[in-house]
């Protein structure tokens, strides 16, 4: 079962539309439910969605497209457009530190996919740079989260620094970065525990690892099947550790993924990479243009254009 | 108890009217209920307002979660909410779901329950693929002091699985509790795979699994409606369990599900702890859509 797109649901209200010619304010106005509707079932908050119709209908009225028996066409480019222009126009680099080593840390709610993002993101520096990352073990909660990261590391050839679990966390950070000091890692990437945004211990030990560390990133990383809760979520994470990026994980699943948007609209951080895969190859750079069509559900944006 | 964004909503309104009723759809469309959902019920509640003539908010409260709460079971009626047990034998209980829902950590929550009622515990390590996940169940089976039968890394699930049972049955075994590999729906051989491990336990106990519980994670959005389909599909699913229901997330979803797919929610999880499981409670679901 797949829901219905924006460009279906724009097409249907439309054809009955164009039927009658000119298009006036209470067309406009089901239009604008069409989206909102498409929105909505992509999984964008509901807040979000108001300000972005909003926007959307601004520029609507202020275009020609009223008068348009093309019109349909032009408000999906419209809301395209504004959504890829909410989405970062462009693919963000990961931050860097200017000597080494560049800290990432890694955080977020349970099973979102950090230590699998870690693995991956080692691996890709790895490659793509020849570079030396090490990756700490500072999750000492989750039942073998350090077995979790020490497999990773065994297969990507990866060392991983680990205390075990009766130390703390902000410990094993502090011993971690002495460690990749005496041994020039250029990168550390540091695996934290899941938690809940509300859950405000857990969210002060990050707060001492990132006093600690300091690191040129903080990734909150973000399950692309989430719902309306992705503001809550990240605006919890934002506020309280001023992260630097976002990553989407699971987006080879068949969801929408429009807590994106949610995301990207509380925060204004940049959603840096997206996890396609199980397999320690399947991290991706984000594109805004492609996450803005998998919202809309606009695979077949170009059969539309050339049937109007 | 109402929830406090129950009480914010009535709070704000002195008569029951259309920006009432606007309220409510945001709060249902804000816990993840899902747009069409939202609006039945909110028609549904406006012709049980005017048939019961009411407009004091206070007054209509108890009837709102009253009649959500007749909505969720509506479907479900003479439906067993409890997990099914074996005749005689061991239970065998297959856990399915997408990556990362908090399969592992119900199955170790399940068993401390079992293992406290005096139930002889078994435990199968079917995730054979992701890093560390044998492991992860193998720490799960020695805090809650359970067995666990393994495999090696990467092995052949089923092969493990078989084991399992076998061993279930030949040492009489109460219940045995089946891990899986986390899964995308739409991932044809991975699902097929659990088709495969589902036959493979009712061939060596006929009337096995006796349950299948797809695990949802409240957090999820509307694509859990096509995780619950796909999963009812290949595997025959016979309830739900909804996990981190401590989080900020309310779940909605499964109103959806439970009235488009006939799947009652079993249990839920309520933290990563072994005593946070509890028996699913709709009246207390309902009141949590609308906590603040
Ligand atoms: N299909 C798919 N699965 C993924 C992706 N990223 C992570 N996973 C899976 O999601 C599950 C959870 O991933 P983890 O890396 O353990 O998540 P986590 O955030 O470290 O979890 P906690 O440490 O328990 O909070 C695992 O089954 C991963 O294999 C992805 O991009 N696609
Ligand atoms: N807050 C909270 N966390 C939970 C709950 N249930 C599970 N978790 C956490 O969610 C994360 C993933 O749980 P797992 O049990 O590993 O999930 P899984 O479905 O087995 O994951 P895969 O096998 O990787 O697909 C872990 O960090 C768990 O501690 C819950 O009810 N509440
Ligand atoms: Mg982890
Ligand atoms: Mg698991």
């Amino acid at each position: 079962m797949a829901f219905e797109g924006l460009t279906e649901r724009l097409q249907n209200a439309m054809t009955k539309l164009r039927r009658k010619g000119k298009i006036s304010e209470t067309d406009l106005k089901e239009v604008m439910r069409e989206i909102r509707l498409a929105l909505l079932e992509a999984d964008v908050n509901f807040t979000v969605v108001k300000e972005f119709v909003k926007v959307v209908r601004e520029r609507a009225i202020g275009s020609e497209v009223l008068d348009s028996l093309t019109s349909s066409q032009q408000i999906v480019k419209i809301v395209n457009e504004e959504l890829t222009k909410v989405m970062g126009e462009t693919a963000v680099p990961l931050n860097k530190s200017p000597k080494i080593p560049t800290i990432i840390m890694m955080v977020g709610l349970q099973g979102a996919g950090k230590t699998t993002t870690a693995g991956k993101l080692a691996l890709k520096l790895k490659k793509e740079e020849n570079a030396r990352p090490l990756m700490i073990a500072a999750d000492v909660y989750r039942p073998a989260a350090i077995d979790q990261l020490q497999v990773l590391g065994r297969d990507l050839e990866i060392p991983v620094f680990e205390l075990g679990t009766k130390v703390n966390p902000v410990e094993i950070v502090r011993q971690g970065l002495a460690q990749a000091a005496e041994n020039k890692n250029d990168y550390i990437i540091i695996d934290t525990a899941g938690r809940l945004q509300i859950d405000e211990n857990l969210m002060d030990e990050l707060a001492q690892i990132k006093a600690l560390a300091a690191p040129n990133e903080i990734l909150l990383t973000v399950d692309s099947m989430t719902g309306q809760s992705a503001v809550d979520v990240a605006k919890g994470f934002n506020e309280q550790l001023d992260v630097t990026g976002i990553v989407l994980t699971k987006l080879d699943g068949d969801t929408r993924g429009g807590a994106a948007l949610s995301i990207r609209s509380v925060t204004g951080k940049p959603i840096k990479f997206i996890g396609q895969g199980e397999k320690m190859t399947d991290l991706d750079v984000f594109y805004p243009d492609r996450m803005a069509s998998r919202i809309l559900g606009m695979g077949d944006m170009l059969t539309l254009i050339e049937k109007a | 108890t109402f929830g406090q964004r129950l009480n914010s909503l009535f709070a704000n309104f002195r008569t029951v009217d259309e920006d009432f009723f606007e309220e409510l759809e945001e709060t249902l469309i804000e816990a993840d209920v899902g747009f069409e959902t939202a609006m039945t019920i909110s028609r549904e509640l406006q012709e049980e307002v005017k048939l019961r003539n009411v407009s004091d908010p206070d007054a209509v409260s108890a009837a709102i979660i009253e009649k959500l709460v007749d909505l969720y079971e509506s479907e479900g009626e003479n439906e067993d909410n409890s997990i099914a047990q074996a005749e005689s034998g061991p239970t065998v209980i297959l856990f399915v779901g997408v990556n990362g829902v908090g399969k592992t950590t119900t199955i170790g929550k399940l068993a401390h329950r079992y293992h406290e009622e005096g139930k002889k515990v078994l435990l199968a390590a079917g995730d054979t693929f992701r890093a560390g996940a044998i492991e992860q169940l193998a720490e799960w089976g020695r805090r809650v002091d359970v067995e666990v039968v393994r495999g090696p890394e990467k092995s052949d699930p089923a092969s493990v699985i078989f084991d399992a049972v076998k061993r279930a049955k030949e040492e009489d075994y109460d219940v045995l509790l089946v891990d899986t590999a986390g899964r995308l729906q739409n991932k044809v051989n991975l699902m097929s795979e659990l088709d495969k491990i589902k036959r493979i336990i009712s061939r060596e106990i006929p009337d096995a699994p006796h349950e299948v519980l797809l695990v949802l994670d409240a957090t999820t959005g509307q694509n859990a409606l096509i995780q619950a389909k796909q999963f009812k599909e290949t595997t025959d699913v016979s309830g739900i369990v909804l996990t981190k229901l401590d989080g900020t997330a309310r779940g909605g979803i499964v109103l959806a599900i439970r009235n488009e797919m006939h799947l009652p929610v079993k249990l839920a999880g309520l933290g990563e702890q072994m005593d946070d499981l509890r028996d699913f409670n709709a009246e207390d679901f309902v009141y949590g859509l609308f906590k603040g």
